[in-house]
């Protein structure tokens, strides 16, 4: 096969133009939530996150660059070696990590710090769709074929765990929707999405009226059940599904007040009512809320904000990026921001349903998933409808690590379906 | 089949872009109420204390003003002390002190600034603003601060203070907040609403930490301060500061008062102290070392202290007599048949020579047909009644209740009437021999040295009385208080004062009042009273106006412990008298011999709780802790008869 063809050739421009689109407006915003109206600073004044960030996009566009020019086999051969050696980084952040805004899991390399767990995203990714390419290997025939992919995905996230890392953590289950797309019985994320309903409804209301609500709802069903069904298992499998939601029900609880840490416990608190603690862990709810809020339809305007640029929106350049978004360039601006997300994880849904190989399709649904759990929590955190957890806005928020690994992410991705021609189907 | 499971993912993906959007426009388009949140958290109001009203004598001279001084505010995350010792000595303070201002600053925030130490004055800020600039994280803030122009008058002005918690829990309305100050006693206290003036508000926006960051909307919300009103006062400060010198080694008061419009001339509180150490950042030390003293500086005698008044209430008997008519100017009394005893002196053929001689049987009789001077035959009855008729006669020149002077705190005294009796005696079981002594002004009537004062004005006035009061015109109106232009009247015929005065006219001439004590180019009507006093050595009471006949001054002088009344009271009165209406001393004699007097008693004062250890007489004259920034209670030049400080004018 003849191979004249240019770096950029076969690429996807959609996906390409709303990645530049994010990076540029994620770099603007950054560089008005940090502007100070008192002691106006340059976009490319290094001194400030704007700056930097500026030099993070040049670093990534080298590595765009690179990432075009290795060959699309490399990832599929590499995939293991990539996945150990992410696991070895996360190993060792456990010794030699640096504590920075209390969690001990950034590797400093002079003046920058680099987060391997922004990285585990990536190898687990490449690590899954190498074991799933494997023809023999199949999610539709026995539980077994699950304990791989446990391991894959289990490692990384008890490392990650251990750092006190609990955000990067939970991104992990985003897999779950590739696994889903690959066979994994629909009952499993339903069982997951009734449970999350569960906890949430927990931590809303006394585990009285839960219980009381699950009972009655047991019972109505045991009633009008026909007699044949019942006879059948029927009464005892809803006495069990009752009887496990229940405990599920008092099991969270004892967690919530038991287990978990302070301030884990009242990140998860304030979801359910910011206002309980307005000056504490309430705080960054309520004020990111009143920052978007005051944008209304058209927003304040650029560098106009008053909320996220006098600090009453904490972390306002990484995990609360869209406050500014929110603030300045009112819903207009943020409903771009949701439609331009919606539009490329459909868009990688439709280039990964578009693979011939699996291991392609696999590596696209982690990508499209993970981005999806990013977009989801964090945005969602900045509106009030997801608990404090900091994971950075993909191409938004301010950080090499992030930016970094989201790009990989992504390009290593387009530039396997850049090939997908030039590929043989396997499966 | 399972490639079919790409919509339900897709599907799920948009269900939570479509939540996601609707939420942000519920937030941000149909819910306004973040944007006034917003508002509420960046803008912040912004307090301009504004100047409080100054206070000024009857010749427009500054008794009290506001001094421009330096607060030194810190930041603590800012501040940086390396050599902590030096920056103690810099500043005058210790090394403890230095550490727990710190931690409460570092309590209050870490970065807003908040007062480390309050009042530097002008002299202290020059002497270390150049330093301080080696201190990150201090830094200067104006303020201003209660300032006295003479060592006077420190419990009739009385002082400013941060409020307490109880006085912001207990406040009408929600006006005062925590570190707001307040009139606390005196004048600060009784005019506080006139002299606080109107907080003015700002808007700024500010960030997260309260760091200002502009005016809100240019500052069209904003409303200026507006300062508070000025006082005028019908103090004559050159008089007054004579009077505190003639008042040095004497515990006591002074009250003179201008009889045609009840103004306040002179009050002297004695001893006093310096009301500058109670405006400093050192008040609490010094309000400590004050209210320790068993002299009691801070009680303010005139108002609130009360004595017999002794003979001096001869005159109201004489008076109250000549009213009900139960004598006539001729009538005349001898020694016999009385109980109390006199001195030797010419004959009382009549009143006026009655009250010349302050004889004590002569009045004896004029009380005992007071209160026999009705129809009923019952003797414990007719008391009864009597005292009450001379009770209604005799409240009527202000005795027995409070004046209601322009100063908190007026103490009423006490005039006994017919349950005052019954109480004590029981109902029916007394009559006027019980009650005599009441006749020369002993036993249960109790005045203040105000009220006594305020008798002298009404006699001056030959029978009425504005109520006495220290501010004469409040603001740019210039008038004082309505109540205090309301004409009291006593109900006694004015012609019977004209039988009385003369009577005091002799008294001063050539009658109880020591001969030393004449000032030959004012004719002066006075009395002299000796109050008993159960714990020490009689009072010394002289009240008097002059000239006798165009009052221009009316006097009470109290001097504790210091026996008669003409030998202590009756000089320095006639002092005073004289400085105001001639502006000069002329009787450089007399002057010496009262400024040479000290009549400290050695021991503690009546009321003053249990009993301490002799006091020493400096302690009173003890100069106020050294921490004191501004001048010591009374430098030698101003202890000098006559000398004035410059700023008392004329």
């Amino acid at each position: 096969m003849a191979r004249n063809q240019t770096l950029t050739q076969n690429l996807d421009w959609i996906a390409v133009l709303i990645y530049i689109l994010c990076v540029m407006m994620g770099w603007f915003n950054i560089y008005a939530a940090v502007y100070s109206p008192e002691v106006p600073t340059s976009i490319f004044d290094m001194a400030h996150n704007a700056g930097k960030q500026l030099m993070w996009i040049g670093t990534t566009v080298l590595l765009i660059i690179a990432i075009l020019v290795i060959d699309h086999k490399f990832y599929d051969t590499f995939a293991y070696i990539i996945y150990g050696f992410v696991i070895l980084l996360l190993i060792a952040v456990l010794f030699i990590g640096a504590d920075i805004n209390g969690s001990h899991s950034w590797i400093k390399i002079g003046a920058f710090s680099i987060q391997p767990a922004e990285f585990a995203k990536l190898g687990t990714s490449l690590a899954l769709a190498k074991y799933l390419s494997d023809p023999t290997v199949s999610l539709t025939r026995s539980w077994k074929e699950y304990l791989p992919i446990a391991g894959f995905i289990g490692a990384p996230s008890l490392l990650i765990l251990l750092s006190n890392e609990t955000g990067s953590m939970l991104v992990f289950a985003a897999f779950a929707i590739m696994l889903y797309r690959e066979g994994l019985p629909g009952i499993i994320p339903a069982v997951g999405i009734i449970m999350a309903v569960l906890v949430v409804m927990t931590l809303l209301v006394s585990n009285w009226f839960i219980v009381a609500g699950i009972v009655i709802i047991a019972g109505l069903i045991i009633w009008f059940m026909p007699k044949a069904t019942r006879r059948q298992g029927g009464l005892l499998a809803t006495l069990v599904v009752a009887f496990i939601m229940i405990g599920v029900v008092v099991g969270v609880d004892f967690f919530i007040n038991n287990v978990l840490q302070k301030h884990q416990r009242s990140r998860i608190m304030v979801l359910v009512d910011p206002d309980s603690d307005p000056r504490g862990a309430g705080w960054n709810v309520i004020q990111s809320k009143i920052a978007i809020g005051s944008g209304r339809l058209i927003g304040k305007g650029f560098l106009e904000g008053t909320q996220t640029k006098f600090d009453f929106v904490p972390e306002q350049s990484t995990d609360f990026i869209f406050c500014t978004v929110g603030e300045e360039h009112g819903f207009i601006g943020a409903a771009i921001v949701v439609v331009l997300f919606m539009g490329l994880i459909a868009r990688l849904v439709i280039l990964a349903e578009r693979q011939r190989t699996r291991f392609a399709r696999v590596y696209g649904y982690c990508v499209a998933g993970i981005m999806f759990f990013h977009f989801m929590i964090n945005i969602g955190m900045t509106i009030g409808l997801m608990p404090v957890i900091g994971i950075p806005l993909p191409f938004f928020s301010y950080g090499g690590s992030s930016l970094w690994s989201f790009s990989i992410l992504l390009f290593i991705f387009l530039k396997i379906d850049s090939q997908r021609p030039y590929t043989l189907s396997r499966t | 089949m399972l490639e079919n499971r790409r919509f339900i993912i897709i599907g799920f993906f948009i269900f939570v872009g479509f939540a996601y959007l609707s939420r942000l426009f519920y937030l941000q388009v149909l819910d306004e109420s973040y944007t006034i949140e917003a508002s509420s958290n960046s803008i912040k109001r912004v307090v301009e204390i504004p100047f409080r009203g100054q206070i000024y004598d009857r010749y427009g001279n500054l008794i009290v003003y506001n001094t421009p001084v330096y607060d030194l505010m810190v930041t603590p995350y800012k501040a940086k002390v390396q050599d902590t010792l030096t920056f103690c000595n810099l500043l005058g303070i210790e090394r403890r002190e230095f550490d727990s201002l710190m931690t409460a600053a570092r309590t209050y925030s870490r970065v807003k600034p908040s007062l480390f130490l309050r009042q530097l004055s002008k002299e202290d800020f020059a002497r270390i603003q150049d330093i301080m600039v080696d201190y990150p994280g201090f830094e200067f803030a104006k303020s201003s601060l209660r300032t006295y122009t003479a060592p006077v008058l420190a419990n009739t002005m009385g002082y400013v203070s941060e409020i307490t918690k109880g006085q912001i829990e207990k406040q009408e309305g929600e006006y005062y907040r925590q570190g707001d100050y307040i009139g606390q006693s005196g004048v600060e206290k009784f005019y506080e609403e006139q002299l606080r003036g109107k907080r003015g508000i700002r808007f700024v926006m500010q960030n997260v930490n309260g760091v200002a960051k502009g005016s809100w909307k240019d500052g069209e919300l904003d409303t200026m301060a507006i300062a508070g009103q000025n006082l005028y006062t019908g103090i004559d400060l050159m008089v007054q500061q004579y009077a505190d010198s003639l008042m040095k080694n004497k515990v006591g008061s002074v009250v003179a008062i201008e009889p045609k419009t009840g103004q306040i001339i002179t009050m002297v509180s004695a001893p006093t102290y310096d009301p500058n150490i109670l405006a400093t950042r050192h008040f609490s030390k010094n309000y400590s070392v004050l209210a320790k003293n068993p002299y009691k500086p801070l009680f303010n005698r005139p108002v609130m202290a009360s004595y017999r008044p002794g003979s001096t209430f001869k005159l109201i008997q004489a008076l109250v007599a000549l009213q009900e008519g139960v004598i006539t100017p001729n009538s005349g009394f001898s020694h016999a048949g009385s109980p109390v005893k006199c001195h030797g002196h010419p004959a009382t053929s009549n009143v006026a020579m009655g009250v010349r001689y302050s004889c004590n049987p002569y009045f004896y009789h004029v009380f005992k047909r007071l209160i026999y001077n009705n129809e009923i035959t019952n003797t414990f009855t007719a008391s009864a009644k009597g005292v009450t008729d001379w009770n209604n006669h005799v409240s009527k020149f202000g005795i027995g209740e409070r004046l209601g002077i322009d100063l908190p705190s007026e103490y009423k005294g006490n005039l006994p009437d017919q349950k005052y009796y019954d109480k004590i005696y029981g109902e029916s079981r007394w009559k006027f021999s019980n009650i005599y002594s009441l006749s020369i002004g002993e036993g249960e009537i109790l005045i203040t040295p105000l009220k006594m004062a305020n008798v002298a004005a009404i006699i001056a006035n030959r029978g009425y009385y504005y109520t006495p009061h220290v501010v004469s015109g409040i603001g740019q109106k210039n008038s004082p208080l309505p109540e205090y232009t309301v004409r009291h009247e006593t109900g006694i015929d004015p012609k019977h004062f004209e039988t009385i005065i003369p009577g005091m006219i002799g008294a001063v001439e050539g009658g109880t009042v020591m001969g030393l004590a004449r000032i030959d180019s004012i004719q002066i009507a006075g009395k002299t009273g000796t109050s008993q006093n159960k714990k020490g050595k009689d009072h010394s009471i002289f009240i008097a106006f002059a000239p006798a006949y165009n009052p221009k001054i009316a006097i009470a002088v109290f001097v504790e412990n210091a026996g008669f009344g003409g030998v202590a009271a009756a000089p320095i009165a006639n002092l005073i008298i004289e400085r105001y209406i001639k502006r000069k001393t002329k009787n450089k004699v007399l002057e010496n011999y009262v400024l040479t007097r000290d009549y400290m008693p050695n021991v503690v004062l009546p009321g003053s709780g249990p009993k301490a250890e002799p006091a020493k007489k400096d302690t009173v004259k003890k100069k106020p802790p050294v921490t004191a920034p501004i001048a010591t209670t009374k430098k030698n030049g101003a202890d000098k008869p006559g000398v004035a400080v410059a700023s008392s004018g004329n």
